[in-house]
């Protein structure tokens, strides 16, 4: 039983993060319907900048706050010149895009800093909670996701720019012309989701150690949870995350071994792309032909 | 014709006649090509080839019926391990395991179709893209590992040419190889050109007007699908019989994503992109390698996204316009 809750909690801090990662998908489908290919590659790159920071001396929250700073500007500034170009574009150049965008993060990252693992230090003492069932770095997670979720809940619901660009993400015409910069909005919620990427980023990056191909599995599993919770519901991504996490551990641990975790991702998406495509807390959508 | 004056005619047959004479010509080139090259070259030409079947494959799929796949690495993969194990486990002849492979694909692929119906877009490429970064996890699994030799994978003994023949095994290779790409070539180019290729490209252009014509989207999209991956399995028995090696690590998602580039750059629903697109992923590694282990990865990147932008139908479309404008100029000359 304890090594059940045990596989529990951990899952809940992995879920953590790949709830925070499903909510920066989210967040660029909301606004643009596109699925961004290049969030993990991102994330990963931001996390890279962290480590830089901390290994020249920077005290780790700090670096912290300077690193989700700079990827906002980051991911103001790709939408702004690489994504731009492409907004009516058909999916196929969309999707190049991306995977190109991928490719160069991934390089470059691994051009600077080589290929090889490094550590990544964790804010949290060494020592486990709860007698033992859970680490301080697990606990911290989990912590950390839910200010961020609370964070992007008041900011989304409580501020006139939250409402603008939820307004830019239901209709972007209508929008214009009541005044909203669409074109803003959009390279704001790219910058909101490179940021919150990169807070999942510093807090994986303990756990999968820090190398250029870290978030290969972790994207995916940020794929099932977005799709899981509905693609266009922030909620149901942060819920959708939790759930994926707690699963991956528990079949991992129990019921077919490590060496098939990324299986589970892979079922999970088809399973329900094909049984229930708006997941659990999508909209259905009906279009007309 | 007839409104036409006659002397415009023999000029403009001349003209139609110059491709299948420079089609002739390039392919006798490629034959000679193992004669006058070192064995390591060869070897790098017969893999250009290979990659060229892939990419023809693909391109029927995503090119001319507009479904993204980001997971042909897999159909690659699944393609090489039948051809391995039935040469290794089995004791089948290499030349009998490469339609085996075709075949297999052809139904992993068609199976794979059905679901994939239901997707469209970034969701296609998301679903495929998830089957190629859980292929190297599923070919290492414990189940199989009498099969598929685990994470050591399996080696394969390179085939010698058939008795009589006074060819080396690279040359022999090679010139298989090629045959079976012109074969392959030859096939896309009249399903392309057929009722076939034509019904697929409708329902890539507008899928509710080609399924008021009568055209049968959802068999047709599936079959799209087995025929892409049929080509697949082809390639990965051939590469894996050229390589003489299969592993699950050289079939990660890095690999599909090699076959997306070559497709972009060679030029979207075009048939002889498949071949710029294969000596681009074929040879610029190659060169970029001195730069830096990361350098290749770089200019691929670079490269997909100024295609995306500036040259969306590739190099066959850029050669495609540039012919075009000199013939238009030659015939008026004429």
């Amino acid at each position: 039983m304890e090594a059940f809750l045990h596989q529990v909690l951990s899952g809940l801090a992995t879920g953590g993060i790949y709830a925070s990662l499903a909510l920066a998908l989210v967040m660029i489908y909301q606004s643009t319907h596109h699925i961004n290919f290049a969030q993990g590659e991102m994330a990963m790159f931001s996390t890279y900048l962290a480590w830089t920071m901390i290994a020249a001396g920077v005290s780790w929250w700090l670096a912290f706050v300077v690193t989700v700073l700079a990827s906002f500007v980051i991911g103001m500034l790709i939408e702004r010149f690489l994504i731009r170009p492409v907004e009516h574009a058909p999916v196929l150049t969309v999707v190049i895009v991306f995977i190109g965008l991928l490719v160069i993060l991934n390089s470059v990252a691994g051009w600077i800093y080589s290929y090889t693992i490094k550590s990544f230090p964790s804010p949290f003492p060494a020592e486990p909670v709860l007698g033992g069932l859970m680490s301080a770095h697990e606990l911290g997670a989990i912590g950390v996701t839910l200010v961020v979720l609370v964070l992007l809940y008041v900011f989304f619901q409580f501020t006139p720019l939250g409402l603008a660009m939820r307004a830019t993400a239901q209709n972007p015409v209508s929008s214009r012309l009541v005044g909203i910069r669409v074109g803003w909005m959009l390279a704001l919620g790219w910058g909101l989701a490179a940021a919150i990427g990169a807070v999942a980023g510093m807090m994986i990056a303990p756990v999968v150690y820090l190398d250029p191909n870290m978030m290969s599995g972790v994207l995916l599993y940020a794929f099932a949870a977005a799709l899981l919770g509905g693609i266009d519901s922030p909620g149901g991504a942060v819920i959708g995350g939790f759930i994926v996490g707690v699963l991956e551990n528990v079949m991992g641990a129990f019921v077919i071994g490590t060496e098939l975790k990324l299986t589970i991702a892979l079922i999970l998406i088809i399973s329900v792309l094909l049984v229930r495509p708006s997941g659990l807390f999508g909209r259905v959508i009906v279009s007309r032909v | 014709m007839s409104g036409k004056a006659p002397e415009a005619m023999p000029a403009a047959a001349r003209v139609r006649l110059l491709p299948v004479l420079g089609l002739l010509l390039a392919l006798a080139l490629l034959c000679a090509l193992p004669f006058v090259l070192s064995s390591y070259r060869t070897f790098q030409f017969t893999m250009a080839l290979v990659y060229a079947i892939v990419l023809l494959g693909l391109n029927i799929l995503t090119g001319y019926n507009g479904q993204i796949s980001l997971g042909h690495g897999a159909f690659y993969a699944v393609g090489a391990y039948v051809a391995a194990i039935l040469m290794d486990r089995y004791g089948v002849p290499y030349w009998a395991t490469i339609p085996a492979s075709g075949l297999v694909c052809l139904v992993f692929g068609y199976l794979f179709g059905l679901p994939a119906l239901r997707l469209q877009g970034h969701y296609l490429a998301l679903a495929t893209f998830a089957l190629a970064v859980a292929m190297p996890q599923l070919l290492k699994y414990k189940g199989i590992e009498a099969w598929t030799g685990g994470v050591q994978g399996i080696v394969i003994l390179k085939p010698d040419p058939p008795a009589g023949l006074p060819f080396t095994q690279d040359q022999w290779l090679y010139l298989l190889t090629l045959a079976i790409a012109t074969l392959m070539f030859a096939l896309a180019w009249n399903l392309v050109h057929s009722r076939v290729g034509r019904a697929l490209m409708a329902i890539r252009d507008h899928p509710v007007a080609a399924e008021a014509m009568g055209v049968n989207s959802a068999w047709f999209k599936s079959a799209a699908f087995g025929i892409s991956a049929f080509y697949t399995g082809i390639a990965g028995a051939l590469g894996a019989i050229v390589i003489q090696f299969v592993a699950p690590d050289s079939f990660t998602a890095v690999l599909s994503i090699n076959f997306l580039v070559g497709v972009v750059i060679g030029g979207l629903a075009s048939i002889s992109g498949a071949i710029w697109g294969a000596l681009f992923i074929q040879f610029v590694p190659n060169f970029a390698d001195h730069i830096s282990k990361a350098a290749p990865w770089a200019i691929y990147g670079i490269f997909l996204i100024a295609f995306a932008y500036v040259m969306p139908a590739g190099v066959a479309g850029f050669l495609r316009l540039m012919w075009t404008r000199a013939r238009a100029r030659w015939v008026r000359s004429l």
